[in-house]
């Protein structure tokens, strides 16, 4: 577990840890060559026109003009554009029927998360996508209020999000570790602090944590534990946040269930440790500008560390 | 006004008046018509008619009709932009104040606009031909 939390999050299109990544990296690298040599070429002319002295062959200019300036970009376009649509059928194709598939919803300004473990079961967590290693994964995506767009760049491509519509997008992770996945698309105030985590892991590892994920809460152990999961009801937190396997059963915030596991907390924003707890809870705005869960301002300093004992032990 | 330039009098005389300058736009809006008939095409093959295995051959044949049928249109604009332009001489820049060179003018930008819009359109046809499905 410590290299997921050592190691560096990576978070560029350009240091490919997945099949499409590596398409699209690949990709970058030759519209960049082609660019720069169009870049070159044209601006070469220019230069040579203005700095060669005297008259200049209108023969050798009118070719140099025409093949220079638009034959030869054009066929550069042409020979990028065929090489890039050549790689978008495999990119589009869904993964296979047999594998993994993952319902993703982006809500302002965190992300739902369910992964269908049966015909019609499914397990919900929030802000962290685990993945197996070596297999192609379908994600379905929505929205629950305004357009989103997820987008893990180490993995693939990004696609928008869209209210009342289901989109769609398969990731193919080659590379075991930690990833970071962002919201694409401006959605509101929040919009820059909504991220999640990816982790990806060995088939073995992930079908133990996709497991666990299904059972529901462990009971409180310990005096303040037992205490936080009082309070958590007492305090309403309830109505927002579903705990399996207590009353809490909220739909409008993440799910808690196994809310200790997770390796950061307010949608990828902190580490998920009992300071960054305390503050999330006791001064939410603070941490999150325009997040949509009230501040508990009010709780005492016991309290709070009874609700923070509580929650970091769901895992 | 043809009358001020006499090497063209008897083609302008024919002819009777300017070229439309109307030619210019032709190529185009053909390039506009054929990207939405496209795309028309697969969207509406996609929601209604694609089976299961999501497969779209049929628009791949339909554009490939389309891109025919448009790039016959724009190379006959094409070519009869560039008979205009070589109208007497094809030398340019075409900027006397004649009818005669007004003629070439807008010839040399139908021609022009007919081989981007050529471009465009094949680029717009090569989606389909690499893109097969409706995924
Ligand atoms: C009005 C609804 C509401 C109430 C009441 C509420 N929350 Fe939240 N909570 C949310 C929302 C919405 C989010 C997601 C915020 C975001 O990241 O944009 C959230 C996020 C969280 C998170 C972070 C989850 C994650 O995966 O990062 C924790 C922990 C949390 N709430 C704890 C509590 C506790 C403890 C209480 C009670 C003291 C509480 N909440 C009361 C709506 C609520
Ligand atoms: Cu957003």
């Amino acid at each position: 577990m410590t290299f997921l939390l050592l190691g560096d999050i990576s978070q560029s299109t350009l240091d490919p840890a997945g099949v499409g990544a590596e398409r699209i990296a690949e990709l970058f690298h030759w519209m960049l060559s082609g660019g720069v040599l169009i870049w070159l070429i044209v601006v070469g002319l220019a230069v040579y026109s203005v700095t060669v002295p005297g008259r200049h062959r209108p023969r050798l200019t009118k070719t140099l003009v025409i093949g220079g300036g638009a034959v030869f970009p054009t066929l550069v376009l042409t020979s990028l554009l065929c090489y890039a649509l050549a790689m978008l059928p495999a990119l589009h194709q869904p993964a296979p029927k047999t594998g993994l598939t993952i319902d993703v919803s982006g809500v302002r300004w965190w992300w739902r998360i369910g992964y269908r473990t049966g015909e019609n079961e499914r397990v919900e967590t929030a802000n962290e996508v685990r993945l197996p290693v070596d297999q192609a994964v379908e994600f379905k995506l929505h929205s629950e209020d305004v357009i989103h767009s997820f987008w893990i760049p180490a993995l693939g491509g990004k696609v928008d999000m869209i209210p009342g519509r289901e989109t769609r997008l398969k990731l193919h992770p080659n590379r075991v570790g930690r990833f970071r996945g962002v919201c694409a698309e401006y959605c509101g105030t929040a919009h820059a602090q909504m991220a999640f985590d990816v982790i990806v892991m060995q088939q073995a590892d992930f079908d133990q944590w996709l497991r666990d994920q299904q059972q529901d809460a462990r009971e409180p152990a310990g005096e303040a534990a037992v205490r936080g999961r009082e309070l958590f009801r007492r305090k309403g937190c309830g109505a927002c946040h579903t705990i399996r396997g207590t009353d809490a059963g909220g739909r409008v915030g993440p799910d808690l269930t196994h809310f200790g596991g997770r390796l950061s907390l307010g949608a990828g924003i902190k580490t998920n440790d009992a300071d960054n707890l305390r503050r999330w809870i006791s001064r939410t705005h603070d941490v999150k500008p325009g997040v949509q869960m009230p501040a508990f301002k009010s709780l005492s300093d016991r309290e709070l560390d009874s609700i923070v004992a509580y929650l970091e032990q769901l895992n | 006004m043809a009358m001020t330039e006499t090497s063209n009098r008897n083609e302008i005389n024919k002819t009777d008046h300017v070229t439309s300058i109307w030619w210019i736009v032709v190529a185009p809006t053909v390039w506009a018509v054929h990207f939405l008939a496209s795309y028309l095409t697969a969207a509406i093959f996609c929601a209604k008619v694609a089976d299961s295995d999501r497969s779209a051959g049929e628009v791949q044949l339909a554009v490939m009709a389309y891109t025919v049928v448009a790039i016959v249109i724009i190379a006959g604009v094409g070519w009869a932009g560039h008979r205009r332009q070589r109208d007497g001489h094809g030398r340019s820049p075409h900027d006397e104040a004649t009818a005669a060179d007004l003629r070439r003018l807008i010839g040399l930008s139908t021609f022009l606009l007919s081989l981007l819009s050529a471009v465009a359109t094949i680029f717009t046809a090569l989606v389909f031909y690499f893109v097969g499905t409706c995924h």
